[in-house]
């Protein structure tokens, strides 16, 4: 599976509330972030769970968010992020950006 | 808790209470302990593991430390080719040490003056636990893991640990397949310290990024 984005695209996690195992924390579905690194293929997490092979593997990504973006009133200062790793599947060009 | 009254046999004979220690069964026994002994009996029963397996995996994981961490660390001050490495494949830098780092990936994320890295599990517990053993208590509370996504600093400052208001702070939630491991920055005053000094000061905290590493003579 080729990965569909690059280093330094932006993206923005899908707002989606599916049933079941995920491992896409609520508090970054919605939101904007950047690709900071192309981590490799991974078996799905949400088949694994179910007793499947969780293949095809998945592209997994680094994402990095701004914590004001995160969070109204946060308290930190403006340059601090939050990075997550997110499977290819939960991540959509963000708007205005095209793939 | 009942006392008990008994001789202790040191001599002068005599007598005074303590509170009797209650045996590993007395403790309540919890939802999950009940089932992961099931399932291990289960495992064990259709031989998917042999008891012996599971025996042995119990006892690596517990051969674990911070000190195999603090080596590496060390090596990365020392050597900066080994920190290239170590910083584009953890687990292969180790293997160079002859430490076995498992099979699961691990990155390490370095401190610099401009960056200050913290890791977290929001979702579970995922921990380098090859590298600096099993996760404390609070590394797998709710509000550890809650209010590092959502206030680093506040947390950060609740461990002693102050970063400036011109450095960023950036948590790294380890959500699927990788693990992290903090590259702390190493401290002033420990330019003329050998590798095996330079590891004493890399504490299990400042690789989990709560703290820095120790000062020399702290």
């Amino acid at each position: 599976m080729t990965a569909r984005f690059a280093k330094g695209d932006r993206v923005r996690v899908r707002d989606a509330h599916p049933p079941g195992h995920v491992r896409t924390p609520s508090f970054i579905r919605g939101h904007n972030g950047v690709i900071t690194r192309v981590i490799g293929e991974f078996a799905n997490p949400e088949e694994l769970a179910y007793g499947r092979d969780g293949r095809p593997e998945i592209p997994l990504y680094w994402v990095e968010f701004r914590q004001t973006e995160l969070w109204s009133g946060y308290a930190g200062q403006a340059q601090d992020t939050a990075v997550v790793d997110i499977f290819e599947h939960w991540l959509e060009p963000a708007e205005g950006d095209t793939p | 808790m009942s006392t008990e009254t008994h001789g202790h046999g040191h001599g002068d004979g005599h007598r005074h209470e303590h509170p009797s220690q209650p045996d590993l069964e007395d403790q309540p026994v919890g939802y999950y302990q009940v089932m992961t002994e099931a399932l291990g009996e289960v495992l064990i029963d259709k031989g998917v593991i042999t008891a012996d397996e599971l025996r042995q995996q119990v006892e690596w994981q517990d051969s674990r430390a911070p000190v195999f961490g603090a080596k590496l660390i060390a090596r990365a001050w020392v050597d900066p080719d080994f920190k290239e490495r170590l910083l584009e494949d953890v687990n292969g830098a180790a293997a160079e040490l002859d430490i076995d780092a498992g099979d699961i990936p691990i990155r390490a994320v370095e401190n610099t003056g401009q960056v200050h890295n913290v890791i977290v599990c929001t979702l579970c517990s995922c921990y380098p636990r090859s590298l600096i053993g099993l996760p404390p208590d609070w590394y797998k509370s709710r509000a550890y893991r809650s209010r590092t996504v959502r206030e680093p600093r506040a947390v950060l400052a609740e461990f002693g640990t102050e970063i400036g208001d011109d450095m960023e702070v950036r948590v790294h939630d380890s959500t699927a397949d990788l693990r992290y491991l903090v590259m702390p920055m190493r401290p002033a005053g420990s330019e003329d310290m050998g590798e095996d000094e330079l590891a004493d000061l890399v504490g299990r905290d400042s690789m989990i990024g709560v703290a820095l590493a120790r000062s020399p003579g702290e």
